[in-house]
């Protein structure tokens, strides 16, 4: 049995009358890709803000590595090691595709105003290896993101490689945990396809343990450890693929559609 | 681009028509109502003491003649976009602009005769005999009644006829105004920089009439320079003569480097020469831009860097100010214990820099979690307390109060006093800082913290979400800026030897932000050209300007600026790369778009019929 990283208890948020999740519980364990799936609405996105620290859990509680998340802000959820990337693509537009990944390494990094006024060895030692670091990430992607690319702000990029880059950028932060927020949506077949097989590399050769939000059966099918679904805020089925694809809840969730058809 | 004839056949052609009339009328009577305001705000008797060209064109009147050209070009102009049938510009453009600017002389007709026949000196006080007599050229009702819309026709169709020219031809009209405006409006300076230590009396002589303004044979010599150079210029253009900025433009790695170090060195040299040569008067002015070069310089990492709008920047320079008076004075307040010394500037200046940090950490702390318009608000509050505090009752015994805090003395270096008598030593003093505060501004952008800024300024909470600590990386803004403009503060208390709460008013927020944004924000180049611009042409809130005529429209020609520039080039003078894309999107991204089909064709070949590559 592996490592448990992540644990969430019973947690619940309303907003307003609005109860965007309830009872929530969760648990991830290191190494392992976890799908969340659910209807639009369901509460995916807030269950991600609510790790990352930017919405506030009525209830419950959320433990990684055996410490509590509530009450940090997000950049401390980030420098624990959980990093996330948006639904709707929020790139810094007007930062070039390097710095877009050089910043996210600000909270594994510390040189402040005198060394930057200075230019003392340790900044400029600094300043290479978040760049190298940067470079790194971004060759993850084959030659889209790097090159000439470096130096363009990010808002020239097509819209697939914008949702590289916000994969980039996580991974950026050097984190255990990477929330994918539904990486593959507006992709077309084939570089979803492509997409599909670097998030197995992401855990295998770099080691990131993966929870994703994701519409695409075909991409949760072939990448899943084990799959979560919400309906309403609540969890209404958790296991493998298969059983969950089968399973009558689920099936009824989708409006009587059986998942599989539903991608 | 070949250009269809098409004018709107989609409309009836009388639809057409009548849309294009009232489209005349429209931006004549406009053109109307900006002359007669102009008129009634009286700057063109209380500039016609300043000529631009003698005896024929004083300032007075330029105030009222560029009015009808710029609307009679702007009749006429259009948003061309990619792909819009392009509408051939002709006689109707002139006519058009004609028709504007007699409507808009009328307007002037029409006031000369209210003018005339009525009394209204009570509410408005310009309703005068002198405003009368200006606008009939000194002849008599008649003339006055006739002559405005015969001269708005003419600069109406001139400016219609902008349109027709070719682009050379526009170009070299464009210098020509240009040269004899620049000339005329520089004479100070110039005059000053050719004759204080130079023997080049005769160069201002021939350019220069005795009582001011160009003389005829200047103005007609300014006029063929401007032409010249507008012609090397078209000539830059078309590749026969080389274009210094663009091949600047297009180098890359050491040589870029190399040219930037030839730049900043002749820069350094030039800005240690100058001064030598200059008067006081103009060593005073360049002083003054100095200390708001400095300002402006501090806000642009608050604002154009971090992304907040501080509009209570002034605390900042009060800080600096006062604390600087009061640490060097004999005459501060009375509330004073004798443990706090009588100091010399540049230990008071230590003092002002950690004072200075507190200030940013003490006002920056409670607002820094809010954002937009209430952290603007909010600031804005501050400044105005910070300066109530000084003036109060409480704080009266250590600041003075309204009397402020006099004698203080300059900045003893030991070989030389630098105090604002001596308007140079102080420039030197200034420059100094303001070289700190480039380097300073110049380093930490392209540094760790200068990407949290930029991120911060982008998306706030992706950029607290992506691991940055928005609370801590916004208060380092807020210190750094407030640091430089306490800088700026400290020496302009030894400057101007007394300081009084009057000096850090509201408005004084308010210039260092229309500088930022006038001058390009997050642009260091640009801030310095901002400064030099509005402080130096126009002056700042208290100190005059070249054109110190303006003085009492000063305000309203700022906030004329601002809104020209928000509208028509919000990037400002010197843009930064990174601002004008964010704030011309559209076309950024339709050329990105353009030449990533190229790309996406070359590398997937992925099926794409739009565009074919070149
Ligand atoms: N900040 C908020 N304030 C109020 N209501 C919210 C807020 N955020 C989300 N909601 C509501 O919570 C519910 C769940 O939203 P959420 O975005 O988590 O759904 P989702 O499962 O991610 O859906 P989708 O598949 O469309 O992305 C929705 O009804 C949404 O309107
Ligand atoms: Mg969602």
């Amino acid at each position: 049995m592996s490592e448990r990283l992540l644990t969430i208890d019973n947690l619940s948020v309303t907003f307003g009358g609005l109860h965007a999740l309830k009872n929530l519980d969760f648990h991830v364990d290191k190494g392992e890709i976890v799908s969340v799936i659910g209807p639009n609405g369901a509460g995916k996105t807030t269950f991600f803000n609510m790790i990352s620290g930017m919405v506030e859990p009525t209830e419950g509680d959320i433990v990684f590595k055996g410490e509590s998340l509530i009450g940090l802000d997000p950049n401390q959820v980030t420098a624990r090691g959980i990093a996330r990337t948006f639904q709707n693509v929020r790139l810094f537009a007007n930062m070039t595709i390097l710095e877009n990944v050089m910043v996210a390494q600000h909270c594994r990094t510390k040189q402040g105003v005198f060394g930057a006024l200075f230019n003392t060895s340790g900044f400029k030692q600094e300043e290479a290896e978040i760049r190298e670091w940067g470079e790194k990430v971004l060759g993850f992607f084959g030659s889209r993101l790097v090159g000439y690319r470096l130096d363009q702000p990010a808002s020239v990029l097509s819209y697939a490689n914008r949702r590289r880059l916000e994969v980039a950028r996580a991974m950026a932060t050097k984190p255990e945990v990477i929330l994918l927020d539904e990486p593959v949506a507006g992709m077309n077949p084939r570089e979803s396809e492509e997409l599909t097989g670097l998030i197995g590399q992401l855990r295998d050769e770099w080691g990131f343990t993966i929870v994703m939000i994701e519409h695409d059966m075909g991409v949760v099918r072939d990448v899943s450890d084990r799959v979560v679904v919400l309906d309403h805020g609540e969890t209404i089925a958790q296991g493998s693929y298969e059983d969950v694809s089968t399973n009558p809840d689920v099936i009824e969730a989708y409006l009587g559609r059986p998942a599989e058809e539903a991608s | 681009m070949s250009a269809p004839m098409a004018t709107n056949e989609t409309l009836p052609a009388r639809a057409a028509l009548d849309q294009e009339w009232r489209k005349v009328v429209n931006h004549g009577l406009l053109l109307a109502l900006v002359l007669v305001f102009v008129s009634l705000a009286n700057m063109p008797v209380s500039l016609d003491s300043r000529m631009i060209i003698e005896p024929m064109l004083s300032m007075g009147y330029l105030s009222l003649l560029w009015i009808p050209v710029v609307m009679g070009f702007i009749v006429s102009s259009e948003k061309v976009l990619e792909g819009i049938a392009y509408h051939a510009k002709g006689a109707r453009e002139v006519l058009a602009g004609g028709l504007v600017g007699l409507i808009g002389g009328l307007g002037l007709s029409l006031l000369v005769v209210l003018i005339d026949n009525f009394d209204l000196r009570d509410p408005l006080v310009n309703w005068s005999p002198a405003l009368l007599d200006l606008l009939q050229f000194g002849n008599g009702i008649g003339f006055g009644v006739i002559i405005w819309p015969v001269l708005g026709f003419g600069l109406g169709v001139f400016g219609g006829a902008l349109h027709i020219f070719t682009a050379m031809t526009r170009t070299i009209v464009g210098w020509v105004l240009g040269a004899v405006l620049g000339i005329a409006v520089f004479e100070t300076v110039i005059i000053d920089l050719l004759t204080e230590r130079l023997p080049f009396e005769f160069i201002t002589d021939w350019f220069y009439f005795i009582r001011g303004g160009l003389s005829q044979q200047g103005a007609v010599t300014a006029a063929l320079i401007g032409g010249g150079l507008g012609y090397l210029r078209v000539l830059a253009q078309r590749g026969v003569v080389p274009t210094p900025v663009q091949d600047y433009k297009q180098l890359v790695g050491p040589e870029r480097t190399r040219a930037n170090t030839i730049i900043i060195i002749t820069c350094g040299v030039a800005t240690a020469i100058l001064p030598l040569l200059l008067g006081r008067i103009t060593n005073e002015l360049l002083a003054n831009v100095g200390l708001f070069v400095l300002l402006a310089l501090g806000l642009n990492i608050v604002v154009g860097l971090a992304g907040i709008l501080d509009l209570g920047y002034v605390a900042f320079f009060a800080v600096g100010g006062y604390a600087t008076a009061i640490l060097t004075s004999p005459n501060r307040g009375d509330s004073w214990p004798d443990w706090v010394p009588q100091s010399h500037w540049f230990a008071a200046l230590i003092v002002v820099i950690l004072l200075a940090i507190l200030t940013g950490l003490f006002i920056g702390a409670p607002v820094i979690r809010m954002r937009g318009d209430y952290l603007a608000i909010v600031t804005l509050g501050f400044g105005e307390i910070i300066r109530l505090l000084f003036l109060s009752d409480w704080l009266g015994g250590y600041t003075g109060g309204a009397q402020g805090v006099t004698n203080i003395p300059g900045v003893d270096l030991g070989f030389v006093e630098i105090k604002g008598t001596d308007p140079r030593a102080i420039f030197y003093l200034v420059a100094v800082f303001c070289a700190i505060a480039i380097y300073v501004s110049w380093r930490l952008e392209k540094s760790r913290l200068g990407r949290a800024w930029m991120a911060i300024r982008e998306d706030e909470s992706v950029a607290e979400a992506m691991g940055i600590n928005t609370v801590n990386v916004k208060l380092m803004a807020f210190v750094v800026g407030a640091v430089l403009a306490s800088f700026s503060g400290a020496i302009f208390a030894a400057k101007v030897g007394s300081i009084f709460p009057t000096s850090f008013i509201i408005l004084v927020s308010i210039v260092i932000l229309v500088v930022v944004i006038v001058g390009g924000m997050g642009n260091i180049v640009g801030v310095i050209a901002g400064a030099a611009v509005l402080i130096g042409v126009l002056g700042g809130p208290k100190q005059p300007g070249l054109l110190a005529e303006f003085s009492e429209f000063k305000l309203l020609i700022y906030g004329a600026l601002l809104i020209f520039m928000m509208l028509k080039r919000p990037e400002g003078l010197v843009p930064n790369v990174r601002r004008t894309r964010e704030l011309h999107q559209e076309e950024f991204l339709q050329d990105a778009w353009l030449r990533s089909q190229v790309d996406a064709d070359e590398q997937d070949g992925a099926p794409s019929g739009e565009v074919a590559p070149a």
